[in-house]
């Protein structure tokens, strides 16, 4: 079993993105802020690998500082 | 609420110029002070309990105490008077807003003697124990008696007590610092604890009414009486409610506890047609930190004064008091020269692990309950949020992760399984209730064990032969005496009964479930009811090296015992 999955996965990645950018219209940005919180745990629950989700934690922090 | 006085003594020491030595000396009659004087005094080791103040505590305080702290205290004698008063509860309900999000129930299984839960003011825990007390020979209890100075020497420590005719001198082998998060006695040793301060303040209440609230844990995040806050409610002995409102960091303490600022919360919560009485309020911050070690040379710290952690999960009382579990039979041993002073080291590697358990449990509570970023109160929001609708969120909402035994897990005391077992219970991990028969009357399993070593030799629907019957009889004749019980089958006693064994029925058949028992297995208690080896199959020679590693002696060294 492999870790976090950072090869391309989405078989419509164009469509994804869109129905991302779509679900946040119209909403402020308090309510983006929140609808993106929702999908980070609603997704991790998904996942439920405590080594995927920490890889995923490390790999969108890099970076940042 | 009952503020009993105690009555003042002129101690012996200011009329003689003789020092005195004692065994043991506690600081500090709180819960945790009381329930070691108790133990050890069981232990048949004589205490000077010393405690500045002459009464009982003031207010609710600690009011939840849990199922395995009731056990210990079945042990000391006080169970019962404590369940009897006490509210029993096991379900909790979380809500936000005006809408519950879900409820728990912290004892899904029966046959088990107590309950989650009960919540009893602290008063009237230490009511029960002082009464306790005061059956115990061998313990001396001085009220008005504060100490001032602690100086620990290789061979003793000696103390220094204030008192209102003056002060005196007096020695001991070892003191239990159990004066609390402040401890004077942590400072007077230059000793501190250390950790994380929460930046958040909450207004403490207990209100006398007549309510038809159900004995539950209700929690609210934001509700519409106490917007953008949390509050808890407990019922509690008496027709007392405790009432817990978050009030935020730039709360002003002074103000808040006015009666004109208190009762307009608790009419928004009550409503404004119901009679209360407000009984207690207090103001509280906290921490979650603890000492490096618990034991400094002869001085053990006990309860608040080793370790600190926030009320969510009523993680204080209950930890101490497995605290003063864990100590009082190690010292017992040592003092009567039945173990070296290195079981007393144990203290320190069992109750440690068990310390940060707690303060990171308390800690993530506090956490969730105290957001501390904007983006963290983001996320307890969308979990809250989610919560209503998706089951996975509920399991991320964190209200208080309520107070369970901590089990010793890299303990030297254990010994390691050998064979294998498949249950949740494991060496190190306290003993498991069931529901027995014990000469044909309903018993309790955990109340079988007592407080020393003990066998559980399950037998099932065997018959006893003659070889086991002689080994389990020699487990009492061993250095170190291990009480022997034959666990049977429903319906086996009698075959048993010639033997002069005390045999218990395993009434229900959970004795065997909850052990994994088959015929002929064997468990080794040690006097805290914790779990100290297990076998498939009686050998004494096994039984005799687990006891020698359960005390600290050295395996080899055991080998006068005779077969």
């Amino acid at each position: 079993m492999g870790g976090l999955n950072s090869t391309p996965n989405l078989a419509a990645p164009d469509d994804f993105y869109e129905a991302l950018i779509e679900a946040h219209r119209g909403l402020t940005e308090a309510q983006s802020e929140m609808l993106n919180a929702r999908l980070i745990l609603l997704l991790a629950n998904h996942v439920g690998d405590m080594n995927v989700l920490r890889e995923a934690l490390e790999a969108a922090r890099a970076g940042l500082e | 609420m009952p503020r009993q006085a105690f009555a003042y003594t002129t101690a012996p020491e200011l009329t003689t110029s003789q020092r005195t030595r004692r065994p043991v000396i506690v600081v500090g009659a709180g819960p945790i002070g009381l329930c070691a004087a108790i133990d050890l005094a069981q232990h048949g080791v004589p205490v000077l309990l010393l405690d500045e103040d002459s009464k009982l505590s003031e207010g609710s305080r600690a009011i939840c105490f849990a199922k395995r702290t009731l056990e210990i205290l079945d042990r000391l004698g006080v169970g019962e008077r404590c369940v009897e008063q006490g509210v029993v509860w096991s379900l909790g309900k979380v809500f936000l807003r005006d809408r519950m999000l879900y409820q728990f129930d912290l004892l899904p299984e029966s046959g088990h003697r107590r309950p989650a839960f009960i919540n009893l003011q602290q008063y009237y825990l230490e009511q029960h124990l002082i009464e306790r007390l005061s059956e115990l020979q061998p313990i001396e209890a001085r009220w008005r008696s504060k100490v001032v100075g602690v100086a620990s020497h290789d061979d003793h420590v000696a103390v220094t007590v204030e008192t209102p005719d003056g002060r005196y001198e007096v020695e001991c082998d070892y003191l239990l610092a159990c004066d609390g998060s402040r401890s004077p006695i942590r400072s007077m040793l230059g000793l501190e604890a250390r950790g994380q301060v929460f930046r958040d303040r909450f207004l403490i209440v207990d209100v006398k009414m007549e309510a038809d609230f159900p004995a539950e844990r209700w929690f609210w995040f934001d509700p519409r009486f106490h917007p953008d806050q949390s509050v808890l409610l407990h019922k509690q002995a008496d027709n007392i409610w405790r009432i817990d409102f978050q009030l935020g960091w730039d709360a002003d303490p002074e103000l808040e506890k006015r009666p004109e600022r208190v009762m307009p919360r608790i009419r928004a919560m009550l409503g404004e047609d119901r009679s209360f009485a407000l009984e207690w309020v207090s103001m509280y911050t906290f921490r979650c930190q603890r000492m490096e070690r618990f034991r400094c040379g002869r001085v053990f710290f006990v309860g608040d004064s080793a370790h600190q952690v926030s009320p969510f999960g009523a993680r204080g009382a209950n930890s101490g008091i497995q605290d003063s579990d864990n100590l009082a039979w190690k010292l017992a041993l040592v003092l009567q020269g039945a173990a070296p002073p290195a079981l007393l080291d144990t203290y320190d590697v069992e109750r440690i692990p068990a310390a940060d358990e707690n303060i990171l449990n308390s800690t993530r509570s506090t956490d969730f309950i105290t957001p501390k970023s904007a983006v963290s109160r983001r996320f307890r929001d969308a979990a809250l949020q989610l919560a209503q609708t998706h089951p996975f969120a509920r399991s991320l909402v964190n209200s208080g992760r309520l107070s369970l035994p901590h089990t010793y897990t890299a303990t030297p005391l254990s010994t390691p399984d050998r064979d294998p077992f498949t249950t949740r219970l494991r060496p190190g991990a306290p003993a498991l209730d069931a529901p027995v028969k014990a000469a044909d009357e309903p018993a309790w399993l955990i109340d079988q064990l007592g407080g020393s070593f003990a066998a559980l030799y399950y037998a099932g629907s065997a018959a006893p032969d003659g070889g086991v019957t002689s080994r389990l009889q020699a487990l009492e004749r061993l250095p170190r005496p291990v009480m022997p019980r034959v666990v049977c089958a429903p319906g086996r006693a009698e075959q048993w009964r010639a033997t002069g064994l005390r045999v218990l029925e395993d009434a229900q058949g959970l004795y065997a479930s909850r052990y994994d028992a088959t015929p002929d297995s064997l468990y080794l208690m040690r006097p805290d009811q914790h779990v100290a080896a297990r076998w498939r199959h009686l050998e004494l020679r096994a039984v005799r090296d687990a006891l020698a590693r359960a005390t600290a002696n050295q395996v080899e060294e055991t080998a006068t015992w005779a077969a």
